[in-house]
């Protein structure tokens, strides 16, 4: 069955406005959300990334720049990644869809690319 | 497992503990501490699981969070020091006191046990955040917020909600509360003279609580039950680990809430009928009302009795309590009941309490007396907004034959603010008015 990445994505100010209730009723239904995925059998891992501990390495011409990054502040960075199998590539954003990290960031689907000629 | 935390209170055991430790000043760094842990959970949790005590690792993790914020703080502090000679040494002092503070976040035992899975004790803390969040020196409705935020862990857009205020107003009313606290330097740990002093603004903040949960202003749920559930889980721990600070009459104070909130709490299952529709007391099923509860408040009223001042709760409670006895609405103790609201109205001479004073006379001596009662009353410009005002007025009216009064001021009170039951009933009676219908007493 092919994978899928959902690449979460989300910038510094999504959780300011949440209430510890709020909190509490996001982390259930995304305990829900996994649990259904591996009952399934279609849940392959998952992983979150450091805050704002990176890196960003570019070759310029001969030598190799590195640069502070990626900065949080103001625009959505990748937070973390899960890795499920689908059918189809709808029926991983038909997944997404359900993803409670829709509630206060964005979600990019990709399949992940196996080919064999 | 994670069903059985309640993260609003987990938020509040961090917020405490690190104030405590910390000092009230660092309030807004407990707070971000708190929520940083939470936002960790939701961030972690997904990937790697839930832990099995989540309480515990959001303990750890805020603590470690705001050591982490501390040596920020104190990074920029040696900074300072380094670049303006000046005021080094009073830098320095801070610095010194960070570097303890520090120190004590990560020897503090006394989230030891919930650390280890334990139930823990009465928590002092609390208690001593409930008192530092309804001191004297801040506004009334200061007090409040600050309550809902720090000792239920309210969120800013829950409490908003709760009293009918814009986000950003409470916020504001938030962070100066904290900026008071910080400019008069009072301290956290709670002592005897303390507890004195500031026993009357916490029981005025919880009553104003159970109240507004208990008949929210507006909105589509008469009864806010989460500020009732408050209210009275304050007041518990107010009765439990207060018990050791309070005189007798404090003590007595502290009961005569509790039955008070526990004897109107009863009757919250049979308040609202099919269809949504606000019930009186006359058409409630009371074989619906919480006996459990009933029998706390009676217990509680008992306790109250002890010492020798008589607070508004005790009358209050003592009202509540004649109702709650009584198995039929016609068993009801009316003249009981009048009694005791002369005696409210000498203690708190309010609009709203002469109102329930007309609506008792009109139960002892009939609808006429109490529509006296009422319209020495009525110019109130405050009771003018009030539904229940016109509402009363429009029951005694129909009483006594005056349909086209009647439905004049189920009319008026339809057009003040009121909750969705309530307006609901509203409209019934008005129809009953319009069309003559049985008049049943209010």
């Amino acid at each position: 069955m092919p994978k899928y990445t959902l690449m979460l994505r989300e910038d510094g100010t999504a959780f300011a406005g949440l209430s510890p209730a709020d909190f509490q009723a996001i982390i259930q239904r995304y305990g829900a959300w996994r649990d259904e995925l591996q009952r399934a059998g279609r849940f392959a891992g998952g992983h979150k990334l450091r805050d704002g501990a990176g890196r960003v390495m570019r070759r310029n011409s001969s030598k190799i720049v590195v640069t502070d990054g990626p900065f949080t502040e103001g625009k959505e960075v990748i937070g973390g990644l899960f890795v499920i199998e689908a059918g189809s590539y709808d029926e991983a954003v038909a997944i997404a869809n359900d993803c409670p990290h829709l509630d206060y960031g964005s979600i990019e689907v990709r399949e992940i690319e196996v080919t064999r000629p | 497992m994670i069903d059985d935390v309640n993260f609003q209170h987990v938020f509040a055991h961090i917020v405490a503990t690190l104030t405590r430790i910390l000092g009230p000043r660092h309030l807004s760094l407990a707070e971000e501490a708190a929520q940083d842990a939470l936002v960790k959970a939701l961030q972690l949790w997904p990937h790697q699981g839930t832990p099995s005590n989540p309480p515990a690792w959001l303990i750890q993790v805020a603590k470690n969070r705001a050591l982490d914020l501390l040596r920020r703080d104190q990074r920029l502090v040696e900074l300072e020091v380094s670049s303006d000679g000046e005021r080094a040494a009073a830098m320095q002092t801070q610095a010194v006191a960070a570097g303890a503070m520090i120190a004590a976040v990560d020897g503090d035992p006394s989230s030891a046990a919930r650390l280890r899975g334990e139930t823990p004790p009465p928590d002092d803390d609390q208690l001593a955040m409930m008192f530092l969040a309804c001191h004297p020196i801040l506004a009334r409705e200061a007090r409040v917020a600050l309550t809902l935020k720090t000792v239920c862990g309210f969120g800013v857009r829950e409490i908003a909600h709760a009293f009918l205020a814009r986000e950003e107003a409470i916020a504001q009313r938030l962070v100066r509360a904290k900026r008071q606290l910080r400019d008069a330097d009072v301290g956290f740990e709670l002592t005897a003279a303390d507890y004195a002093e500031r026993l009357e603004s916490v029981l005025d903040v919880l009553y104003l609580l159970f109240n507004e949960g208990y008949a929210a202003h507006a909105g589509d749920r008469l009864v806010r039950s989460d500020l009732c559930r408050e209210a009275i889980r304050l007041g518990d721990l107010l009765a439990e680990a207060g018990a050791r600070f309070c005189t007798v009459n404090g003590a007595a104070a502290v009961h005569a809430l509790l039955a008070l909130m526990h004897l109107q709490a009863a009757r919250l299952p049979a308040r609202v009928g099919e269809d949504d529709v606000l019930l009186r007391l006359a058409d409630q099923d009371r074989s619906r009302w919480d006996t459990a509860s009933i029998a706390r408040g009676l217990q509680h009223l008992d306790a109250a009795a002890s010492g020798d001042a008589l607070t508004v709760y005790h009358l209050e409670a003592g009202i509540a309590a004649c109702h709650a006895v009584a198995a039929r609405y016609e068993e009801t103790d009316w003249p009981r009941i009048a009694d005791l609201y002369d005696s409210l109205l000498g203690m708190k001479p309010t609009p709203v309490v002469a109102l329930n004073r007309a609506i008792a006379l009109s139960r002892v001596h009939g609808p006429r007396a109490g529509l006296a009662a009422v319209d020495a009353i009525a110019g109130d410009a405050v009771l003018a907004r009030y539904y229940l005002l016109h509402a009363t007025i429009g029951e005694l009216a129909l009483e006594t034959g005056d349909r086209d009064r009647a439905a004049e001021c189920f009319r008026a009170a339809l057009a003040c603010e009121c909750s969705e039951p309530e307006r609901r009933f509203l409209e019934r009676r008005l129809r009953a008015a319009r069309e003559g219908a049985g008049a049943p007493s209010p």
